[in-house]
């Protein structure tokens, strides 16, 4: 299917990418298309690696990306983004906080953590950044980074933004949604 | 009605609108969710638990199916070893009200100890199996799986994977369907298996296989798309999916929703009708085999891995020759980041404290896995669920009671209940001298928050009774039982040090809630002050909220610091404090 879209986001296990694509997922529903998310849940969550795919279309098959692949590329965490960079197709966006967390390896000093990947990336492929963190606790929470993202990413896609609202409104808690509704304006007005 | 779902919930929905009206499961990824789905169906149309394993969980479910009620459960693909028992038995004894059986292989081993493929067990155990692909399918297939149950008198399994389990599609809701517990008869020819009836009842198995083969023959869930190809492709599952994309209409698709038994003549005939056949399946030649046996010229295992899931890039490159697209990479080594204990986690000091008196340690099944990566590297062994206590067992044995004192076995509440009971045991029964360290985090950790008989809660929430796990290690007859908190680490070493000094069987329960829980929370955060020596003694706990810059200088983490406080007592210099909390650092 040519004419499915397939966005990738990754970062940090408990950094709240699955609310993420889920929220994604609503929106892509909401516009009337086939659409696939997959996952990841388990030992892989607890502060390693996560990707989700979420492939939208007339009919989708397959719920992976592969290499070269993406439209977008939404990254939670700057070495994340250089890890997905194979991922990207050509002409493809790659959307990244410009965030640092320290893998294991590089604390225990087994590895070292790249210099000014930021720079690299925007060599390479068209990249947008943002301090989601900075405006997550602008919004009120540190904890809305994941919604800051969404909003940013909502802008270089067809979807409308009273879709996109309507999808954080009926996907966060109710608890946190002004928050969450305050921290997506702030990364989609970015 | 058209709603997004995981699989794992489409399962559950399929399950209650099949009518299901028990549930008994022990958790493990990617098959989860599945039982906690069930549980979001209200109580008086179905009865769902968590039992404290999967043989259990097989048996009740058992139990309830020749009780008269649709019954289910649902294991990840080691589960199903331990449930292998009562299953095998229950082909011949057939079911009263319908029994599935739902197991979820996890290729790639995202969350798994090894790559077995499920499918081996139906064919062992003569057992139906459906295999959906998608999410649609896993709702449609499991309502299947119940009439198919019935119809053949036989459990069914539903094989699920890890991309089918955790991807969400559109499936079309409908409403749950009226299946009342039918009566119990008392039938000792069906359901007492012993030699004089299980013989009579292994004729009938035999006979439901080719019954079931002829059913296989004509069911809409093994489906042909003609596109008018020469190359056909024989599949089921994930791998359907990954071909579809991959080959688009350029080949013929034999799409198997039943993996077990296979319809032959069907297969044989497709086959017929394509110059070149391909079987595209993930783990092993389980279709392509049965193929080959059948005399069907197929080409499988020659082209594709027994190993790790495929792609769709990789079916196009190995069917069409066509290569993937242009990618651009890094040009430098990305360090990986492997999955590691949770800042507050309370299994940091217990494994603080293993590593410091460089003790062998029999390791287990749970987050306390993650115990044997750098810089904590401590556990020696992880085999399966239980095996840490008697594996330990064993070892002490024959490397003899000096390398005794020298081993522990590390071992999670909900791993306790589930298997290590028997282990310790045979310890006591046995004259060993171990010493079993029970790490009770007050939940079900890795597979995300499950409740177990030692936490009081059912998997409703419900109050309810609680294993004493000191009453219980005092009934199998140990003498020397100690509970310690691990984050008191001079506590918690001095107890570890005394028990594995002796000369008997001994059990430390470490005590501490996980970090994760809800009802944990740490006033303050961490933070070094300038009486830091940059020792870096505290990075020895691989927490990953700290870390040491370029110039020497330790760091704490505001965003990922919990406040737990273990870096605190590990600092000989008391340069680690408290400072203000993440509220004070949102408004800061």
């Amino acid at each position: 299917m040519a004419d499915t879209k397939k966005i990738m986001i990754v970062g940090v296990g408990g950094q709240g990418t699955l609310l993420a694509s889920r929220i994604l997922g609503h929106a892509v529903i909401d516009m009337g298309y086939d659409v696939k998310v997959s996952e990841v849940h388990g030992m892989s969550q607890r502060g390693g690696s996560v990707v989700t795919y979420v492939k939208f279309g007339e009919k989708v098959h397959s719920p992976i990306i592969d290499r070269g692949e993406a439209d977008i590329i939404l990254a939670f965490e700057l070495l994340e983004a250089y890890r997905a960079l194979p991922y990207l197709k050509e002409g493809g966006r790659l959307i990244v906080n410009d965030q640092r967390i320290n893998p294991m390896p590089v604390i225990t000093g087994a590895a070292e953590y790249p210099e000014n990947i930021l720079d690299k990336l925007s060599e390479k492929v068209a990249t947008t950044s943002v301090d989601a963190l900075k405006l997550a606790t602008e919004a009120g929470s540190i904890k809305s980074v994941n919604v800051v993202l969404i909003g940013l990413m909502a802008k270089s896609t067809d979807i409308p933004y009273d879709v996109w609202k309507k999808a954080v409104t009926e996907t966060v808690p109710p608890k946190f949604l002004e928050v969450n509704l305050r921290a997506f304006d702030l990364g989609y007005n970015h | 009605m058209k709603q997004l779902l995981l699989g794992n919930a489409a399962v559950a929905r399929g399950a209650y609108e099949a009518g299901v009206c028990f549930v008994s499961s022990y958790p493990g990824t990617p098959s989860t969710e599945i039982t906690e789905y069930i549980a979001t169906y209200p109580a008086e149309e179905v009865y769902c638990e968590w039992a404290p394993n999967e043989k259990v969980a097989a048996e009740a479910a058992i139990g309830a199916a020749i009780g008269g009620g649709r019954a289910m459960s649902c294991c990840k693909h080691v589960g199903l070893n331990v449930m292998a028992d009562p299953v095998f038995t229950d082909s011949y004894i057939g079911v009263n009200g319908g029994a599935v059986f739902c197991v979820a292989d996890d290729p790639g081993m995202h969350s798994s100890q090894n790559e077995q493929d499920s499918r081996h067990y139906a064919r062992a155990a003569k057992i139906p199996m459906l295999e959906p692909a998608d999410s649609a399918d896993c709702l449609n297939f499991t309502k299947l799986a119940f009439d198919l149950s019935e119809k053949f008198d036989t459990p069914v399994f539903v094989r699920l994977s890890t991309r089918v389990s955790h991807s969400q599609s559109l499936v079309e809701i409908g409403e749950r369907e009226n299946h009342p517990v039918k009566p119990y008869e008392k039938n000792i020819a069906k359901n007492v298996m012993m030699p004089a009836m299980a013989k009579g009842r292994h004729v009938i198995v035999e006979e439901r296989t080719l019954a079931l083969s002829d059913w296989a023959e004509t069911a809409t869930v093994n489906k042909i798309e003609d596109n008018g190809s020469k190359i056909g492709v024989i599949t089921a599952g994930i791998a359907y999916e990954y071909a579809k994309e991959a080959l688009g209409d350029k080949v013929n698709y034999f799409k198997l929703g039943m993996v077990w038994p296979l319809p032959a003549k069907k297969l044989a005939d497709f086959a017929a009708s394509c110059d070149k056949v391909y079987v595209i399946e993930e783990l092993d030649p389980f279709i392509e085999n049965e193929c080959k046996a059948l005399g069907i010229k197929v080409e499988g295992k020659e082209l594709f891995t027994l190993l790790g899931e495929y792609t769709p890039t990789m079916i196009a490159k190995k069917i069409l020759g066509t290569d993937a697209p242009a990618s651009v990479a890094a040009e430098e080594v990305i360090p990986n980041r492997p999955p590691v204990l949770c800042p507050g986690c309370p299994h940091r000091g217990t494994f603080y404290v293993l590593k410091k008196l460089g003790l062998t340690v029999s390791g287990d099944i749970g987050c306390y896995t993650l115990g044997a990566v750098a810089p904590l590297a401590s556990v020696d062994t992880t085999i399966c669920m239980g095996a840490s206590i008697s594996a330990a067992h064993g070892m002490a044995k024959v490397q003899g009671a000096e390398f005794n004192k020298k081993l522990v076995s590390v071992i999670g509440d909900s791993t306790f209940m589930h298997s290590g009971i028997t282990g310790l045991s045979d310890i006591v029964y046995n004259k060993g001298a171990n010493t079993v360290i029970i790490l009770d985090n007050s939940i079900t950790g890795m597979t995300g928050h499950q409740e177990n008989p030692t936490t009081g809660r059912t998997i409703r929430g419900e109050a309810t009774r609680q294993v004493d796990l000191i009453a219980l290690c005092r009934a199998l007859g140990i003498e020397h039982i100690s509970v310690c908190d691990p984050f008191d680490l001079k506590a918690f070493e001095k107890a570890v040090k005394e028990e594995t000094e002796r000369d008997d069987v001994s059990v430390i329960i470490a005590q501490r809630p996980c970090a994760l829980l809800k009802s944990v929370k740490y006033d303050g955060l961490c933070e070094i002050t300038d009486q830091c020596r940059k020792c870096k003694l505290c990075m020895k706990l691989g927490c990953p909220a700290i870390s040491v810059d370029n110039a020497g200088t330790v760091h704490i983490d505001a965003t990922q610091c919990n406040g737990c406080g273990l870096c605190i007592g590990v600092c000989p210099f008391g340069a680690i404090k408290k400072a203000g909390t993440k509220e004070d650092k949102n408004h800061g």
